[in-house]
């Protein structure tokens, strides 16, 4: 049945098609959908892991007990699940295994632009790489196939343009998931030195079987799409860039890899040998043209594209052809300077008030990965630090030993509680073992916010809004060694009392953890009725902009200084009545 | 374009205006038409009250998601800022539907830099003969049809004179959109027909 969808859909699709028994991941944009996707198959368990690490051997525990098995994350999960990936590796499977990575060239919501193609190699795991929406489907559903017909994981690389378009799929009826018997085998599952040495060779085996099959018949699998066209100009291409150049050089012959590692040197020389002139044409690392050119074949690639961004079908126009560029409407350089408009803390956004009172203290602040990453910008500009999930905590103590404890008096780590969750804790745990004095701030809003609201351990649901446990945040704090007097909730609307307690706690010579409890606005504990919304008694008004300075986008100063309440957006939070001195503001009774 | 056949459409706006809903439905519209579509959406940072934009391209064949400088046949800009901000990706004969709606953003709440005024105007003389370009207030015919959520289906309803697809294909199209949420078809289905009515020039 022909259905548009998009890519993160059709990756769940052909998983549900495969017959698969089991997800787990953790969000992260912009493979978030893939997993909520499946969650919607109520045959297929399904679950929001804690970090891309537990996700990944929980799916590799489904693997090897006999059920097909996929974990999901965006490109810089594939580094915290690195770890079991490896090893995955020289186990193989039982139930087909999946890792599914979206890759993020352009940095649309990412903190770098790393190339994941780099673990497959590393790895030695084979890597699938659609360019559409049902290759999506397709591929994934192969994937499962390979894995076991081969005995390996399967990576499945995805980019922001594949896993956020929607196109045309044509989807097939399911396979009913099959748990496979488990039989004990040590030989195989424990990878211990004197087994891994024997499982290293069968994967060096493994690479060479895949090679040797793909050889027979390139294009046997739907993987490899080799076109033929004009000869003067051949392609090689992969992933989101293939679409690109088929629009920039319709005439062109183009070799799409769709199995991008292991790569056949055989398959590349043939195409290599029916073109005049060899282009690799790939977004970020020379990755396909360091071993095509290893391989001995002469080709061009990063020495005409750049390693950065996003490619368009215009560059690869500018680089490859004489073609006159399309021009706009517009006399672009003639069009009116305008605004930017950057991402903004939402009205009602607890993080709001708790930036506030950072911003005040003027203290140093390591930060972390989460919508509150949006601290560091105008207006707050709090945030003097952002690494990676959970490096809140650690760079934190770092300061901390960097200066025999003297910045932990001036400096503290915010965490949102789903990160906190993810890779803060063992943070927590070192700093306290580690005689750290470290003040950490957990913005607790009850949910993982910048991915688009999913659950978490600490939220009392599982990903299909079941009532679930829930972690309390004071009592893990607890249990790692903080001491009770140094674990203070605030609420972060009531800013001036943030301030007061991260104060005392920053004069604490222990470690202490302010949890600030609010629930993000967006949600249905965080959002206010309908028809509620602060209001301003003009009367009172001294027009001092205390209000303006908190920057919500429900709140304006109109031209005479006074402020103005948009009801539409307003959460009726109260953090605008509480910077107000002169009692103009007050909420609306709930 | 080719009668509706072969059309590259950018819907610019801020996070949270709904041009997500209205790719989606243009996806299905292409769809029932017997074309191959692509909607091009951006997720996670920019959603927060950010600029987004998503492109749809409809074609017997569509290879590239994304749509390029000079090569949109129309642009709908929820927006009116957002109109200048995408503007270089209409091409020479395109058509440019713009939403008379101004929302401010951060550096002009921070007194950074100024609102520009007469947009459309200014528009209109950079252009000259090369754009088309209609004004709709789809907030407000949005209002008049009970809710601020369907200005979106406004832009679209403007959007249905200039393209090769029938009144009952939209509304069909509509119709799916939406049948998750039965109870905002007739809304929406009166937000298209005033779109309809309003980008008629």
């Amino acid at each position: 049945m022909k259905k548009i969808m998009l890519g993160n859909e059709a990756v769940a699709r052909g998983a549900y098609e495969a017959g698969i028994k089991f997800v787990s991941s953790y969000p992260g944009t912009p493979s978030t959908e893939i997993t909520e996707e499946i969650a919607k198959y109520p045959e297929v368990a399904c679950e929001w892991a804690p970090n891309e690490k537990c996700g990944a051997e929980a799916a590799i525990g489904c693997s090897v007990r006999g059920g097909r098995a996929m974990t999901c994350m965006k490109h810089v999960g594939m580094n915290v699940c690195a770890d079991p990936l490896f090893t995955a590796s020289y186990t193989g499977v039982n139930g087909g295994l999946v890792f599914c990575v979206a890759d993020d060239p352009g940095m649309h919501s990412s903190q770098n632009e790393q190339d994941s193609r780099n673990y497959a190699r590393a790895s030695k795991v084979p890597m699938f790489e659609p360019s559409d929406s049902e290759e999506c489907r397709t591929f994934t559903k192969y994937a499962f196939e390979f894995s076991e017909k081969y005995d390996t994981p399967v990576i499945i690389r995805l980019h922001t343009r594949v896993s956020h378009s929607r196109s045309v799929v044509d989807t097939a009826e399911p396979e009913p998931a099959v748990v496979k018997d488990y039989v004990k085998d040590p030989v195989k599952y424990v990878m211990m030195p004197a087994y891994a040495i024997g499982k290293h060779v069968v994967v060096e085996e493994r690479t060479e079987k895949i090679i040797a099959d793909v050889e027979a018949d390139p294009e046997g699998a739907g993987l490899h799409k080799i076109e033929m066209r004009s000869t003067s100009l051949g392609i090689i291409t992969d992933g989101a860039a293939y679409q690109y150049v088929r629009d920039a050089l319709p005439d062109a012959s183009v070799l799409k890899l769709g199995l991008v590692w292991p790569l056949s040197s055989k398959v590349i020389k043939d195409f290599a040998a029916r073109v005049d002139r060899l282009v690799v044409v790939e977004e970020l690392d020379p990755f396909l043209e360091t071993e095509i050119k290893a391989m001995g074949v002469e080709c061009e690639g990063k020495d005409l594209f750049t390693l950065q961004g996003e490619y368009t079908a215009r560059l690869i126009k500018e680089k490859l052809t004489q073609e006159a560029l399309p021009e706009s409407a517009f006399d672009v350089a003639a069009l009116p300077s305008i605004p930017g408009r950057p991402p903004v803390l939402c009205a009602g956004c607890p993080h709001k008030g708790l930036f506030l009172a950072l911003k005040r203290l003027k203290v140093s602040v390591t930060g972390d990965i989460g919508c509150y990453t949006l601290g560091a910008l105008p207006p707050m500009q709090a945030v003097d630090t952002v690494v990676c999930m959970g490096a809140s905590v650690g760079m934190a103590h770092g300061f901390d030993k960097a200066t025999d404890h003297e910045a932990s008096k001036n400096t503290v780590g915010v965490i949102g509680d789903s990160t906190f969750l993810h890779s803060g804790v063992t943070n927590l745990m070192n700093a306290v073992y580690n005689d750290s004095r470290i003040t950490l701030i957990i913005l607790d809003n009850s949910i993982t916010g910048m991915t688009g609201h999913q659950q978490n351990p600490s939220t009392g649901k599982n990903i299909r809004l079941e009532a679930a446990p829930a972690v309390s945040l004071e009592r893990l704090c607890e249990s790692l060694g903080v001491r009770p007097e140094a674990i203070r909730v605030v609420d972060p609307v009531d800013t001036f009392e943030c301030e007061k307690v991260i104060r005392e706690e920053l004069d604490r010579d222990v470690v202490s953890v302010v949890i600030a409890r609010r629930p993000c606005a967006l949600i249905p504990t965080g959002r206010a009725k309908k028809g509620v919304e602060a209001v301003v008694d003009y009367d009172k008004c001294k027009k001092c902009g205390a209000c303006g300075r908190i920057m919500c986008p429900a709140l304006i100063i109109d031209e005479n200084g006074f402020p103005v309440i948009d009801a539409e957006s307003c959460n009726n939070c109260g953090l605008c009545v509480n910077m107000c001195r002169f009692g103009a503001l007050s909420k609306t009774e709930e | 374009m080719d009668n509706g056949i072969n059309a590259s459409i950018v819907l610019a706006g801020v996070g949270g205006q709904g041009t997500l809903i209205a790719g989606k439905l243009l996806g299905i519209l292409a769809m029932n038409l017997g074309l191959d579509v692509k909607v091009s959406e951006v997720h996670g940072m920019s959603q927060r009250g950010g600029s987004v934009v998503t492109y749809v391209k409809i074609a017997p064949e569509v290879h590239s998601p994304i749509i390029e400088e000079g090569t949109a046949d129309f642009i709908l800009s929820f927006e009116e800022v957002e109109s200048v901000r995408w503007a270089k990706l209409l091409k020479k004969g395109g058509t440019m539907i713009v939403n008379t709606q101004q929302i401010k953003s951060l550096p002009v709440l921070l007194g950074q830099m100024k609102y520009p005024q007469d947009i459309i105007g200014t528009l209109q003389v950079n252009a000259g003969d090369n754009a088309k370009i209609i004004p709709v207030d789809a907030a407000g015919l949005s209002l008049e049809t009970g809710t601020t959520k369907a200005a979106n289906i406004v832009m679209l309803g403007a959007l249905s004179n200039y393209f090769g697809a029938s009144e009952d294909e939209w509304k069909k199209a509509i119709e799916e959109a939406f049948a998750s949420k039965p109870k905002t078809i007739p809304g929406n289905l009166s937000a298209f027909d005033k779109g309809r009515k309003a980008g008629q020039v």
